[in-house]
């Protein structure tokens, strides 16, 4: 367990060291909650279902950061760390491949968590975002989106040959899903159409859970269905794909 | 005492086979190189004492200990420096130390390591601002963090300028000086010859040779070689009747006389009855390349 606190400590380290990847899931969530907050401040509208801008958006923007970790950040990093032998270096200590890969997410964890504390509290303290309901009840959320997910973020870096692909199959299925979904814009803005088809998307089930909790009106149960579900299914498929080397 | 059993050991990559057939043993406290060129077998064989790759045929054990079903235990006591492993590139020298430590029930303080190899004025460098030499003193530090009982170095020197490589070379006498069985790996003969107690050379995935560097350079017979440039009107081969000369042999206008015995004297002599003082005369002995050509037709470098 040292070890893995350790590693998790040291990684995030790391993370804070990597100009792009701070930017995406640390500075530009923040962009966004001033960039929009500025325009539209966070008066309820019958629009946005009786509910501020900041208020709606901000439970789209944690949606963000865990997606742009799970499928732009962890799998290239993953594929980097195999293709240049940090991952062969590990295996050769007395540490468990469970306890390496244990480090991996609660990094990423702590990282979303991060980002996810920087904008709601910027938007609390900036635009009196409206605390949730059932803060407890969105944190476990937060971390049950991520597992779900970064299961994902595994698969990719598991199937996809090297990094590069990884990146570049990563960020096709992300952005997409980032307007699509109500991660960065509200669906009000899209024709039916389209929200329809966001129904298929894993991130427009964290919006809208996130936002289900965050509103108090409780657990989205097709949400939660969804998302356990894709970690289960990533879950078997990356323990058969992941190649250490 | 052996510290390392490998019995008959065989493994394939679907239908290339690896390794074919390999036996040996390893004692305590010596370093025990494994030589041969690129693609022999080396890698694999160091892959499966580590518990990395599992074995299609024979037994290893590695103090005492079975690296399939052993490995957790097996990595406590030993250390492994790999070909083609990293640390991350924004990783520091001691973040790196202080995480890898915490792999380990037993670990000595890393201060002192990095004093030891030189690091200590990179100590707050990342990995990626190393020098090649550098990066390849981290991981001996890395691979010694725990104290281990073995230590196994694969390619150390590969890609170093020739001044690294003998300041390595110093640090892998320094690991053995402190009681540390250490297994070399290397396609570098003169490596294995500078360093090593015992040297297995391997080729096509089997043991050809395992002696002392010495042993197996005296098992060639004619080891020694005078080497010099012919004038217009000198035949070699009046060289041919002097005692100890095995064998002489023209590259242009070079003439290599091979032989034993004071085979440099008797040469020189018999130039100099025919008043032929050659300036670049030279004396060479033979070495473990020679003993790969010797042994497999081929030279290890290609």
């Amino acid at each position: 367990m040292q070890a893995v606190g350790k590693m998790t400590w040291i990684e995030l380290k790391l993370k804070m060291r990597e100009p792009i990847g701070v930017f995406f899931t640390l500075v530009f969530p923040l962009l966004l909650l001033f960039l929009f907050g500025t325009i539209y401040g966070n008066e309820p509208t019958p629009f946005l279902g009786g509910h501020g801008s900041v208020d709606n958006s901000v439970p789209g923007y944690i949606a963000m950061i865990i997606g742009t970790i799970a499928l732009t950040g962890l799998p290239v990093v993953l594929g980097e760390y195999r293709e240049q032998g940090i991952l062969r270096r590990l295996q050769v200590t007395p540490l468990s491949s469970t306890a390496v890969l244990g480090a991996q997410i609660s990094t990423y964890i702590v990282l979303a968590l991060f980002g996810t504390a920087l904008v709601v509290l910027s938007g609390m303290m900036v635009y009196g975002l409206a605390v949730p309901s059932a803060p407890i009840a969105v944190l476990l959320a937060i971390i049950l989106c991520c597992i779900s997910f970064f299961s994902v973020g595994f698969l990719l870096a598991g199937v996809m040959p090297t990094a590069n692909a990884a990146q570049a199959v990563g960020m096709a299925l992300f952005f997409p899903m980032l307007f699509l979904s109500g991660a960065a814009m509200p669906q009000e803005v899209l024709p039916d159409a389209l929200v329809n088809f966001s129904q298929l998307l894993p991130l427009t089930h964290v919006v809208n859970l996130l936002k289900g909790l965050w509103f108090g009106e409780g657990w989205d149960v097709t949400a939660v269905v969804v998302l356990i579900l894709m970690f289960i299914i990533a879950t078997i498929l990356s323990a058969k794909t992941f190649r250490w080397e | 005492m052996n510290v390392i059993e490998v019995q008959h050991l065989r493994k394939q990559y679907g239908a290339v086979t690896a390794v074919a057939d390999i036996s040996f043993t390893v004692k305590k406290g010596e370093i025990f190189g494994i030589v041969g060129p690129n693609g022999a077998g080396k890698t694999t064989t160091v892959e499966t004492l580590i518990g990395l790759r599992k074995p299609d045929g024979g037994t290893v054990q590695v103090l005492g200990f079975n690296p399939q079903t052993d490995a957790s235990e097996l990595r406590q006591r030993i250390g492994i420096q790999l070909q083609q492993a990293a640390i991350p590139n924004r990783m520091k020298v001691w973040e790196a130390l202080d995480m890898y430590a915490t792999f380990y029930d037993h670990t000595v303080p890393w201060e002192p390591l990095l004093e030891q190899w030189g690091l200590a004025e990179k100590r707050n460098a990342t990995f990626s601002k190393l020098s090649g030499g550098q990066k390849q003193r981290l991981f001996i530090a890395l691979a010694l963090l725990n104290d281990p009982e073995v230590v196994f170095l694969d390619e150390l020197t590969t890609g170093l300028d020739p001044q690294a490589r003998h300041a390595t070379w110093d640090a892998v006498r320094a690991i053995r000086d402190q009681g540390k069985t250490v297994i070399l790996v290397t396609h570098f003969m003169d490596e294995a010859q500078e360093l090593a107690d015992r040297v297995a050379i391997i080729d096509k995935g089997q043991v050809v040779a395992l002696d002392t560097p010495q042993g197996l350079i005296d098992g060639l017979g004619g080891n020694n070689r005078v080497r010099f440039t012919s004038q217009n009107g000198f035949n070699p081969e009046d060289l041919r009747p002097l005692s100890g000369v095995t064998q002489i042999e023209q590259q242009g206008k070079q003439v290599i006389v091979h032989g034993n015995g004071a085979l440099l004297v008797n040469v020189v002599l018999a130039l100099s009855q025919q008043n032929f003082i050659p300036t670049d005369l030279h004396s060479e002995r033979a070495n473990l390349e020679d003993v790969f050509l010797s042994l497999t037709g081929r030279t290890v470098r290609v």
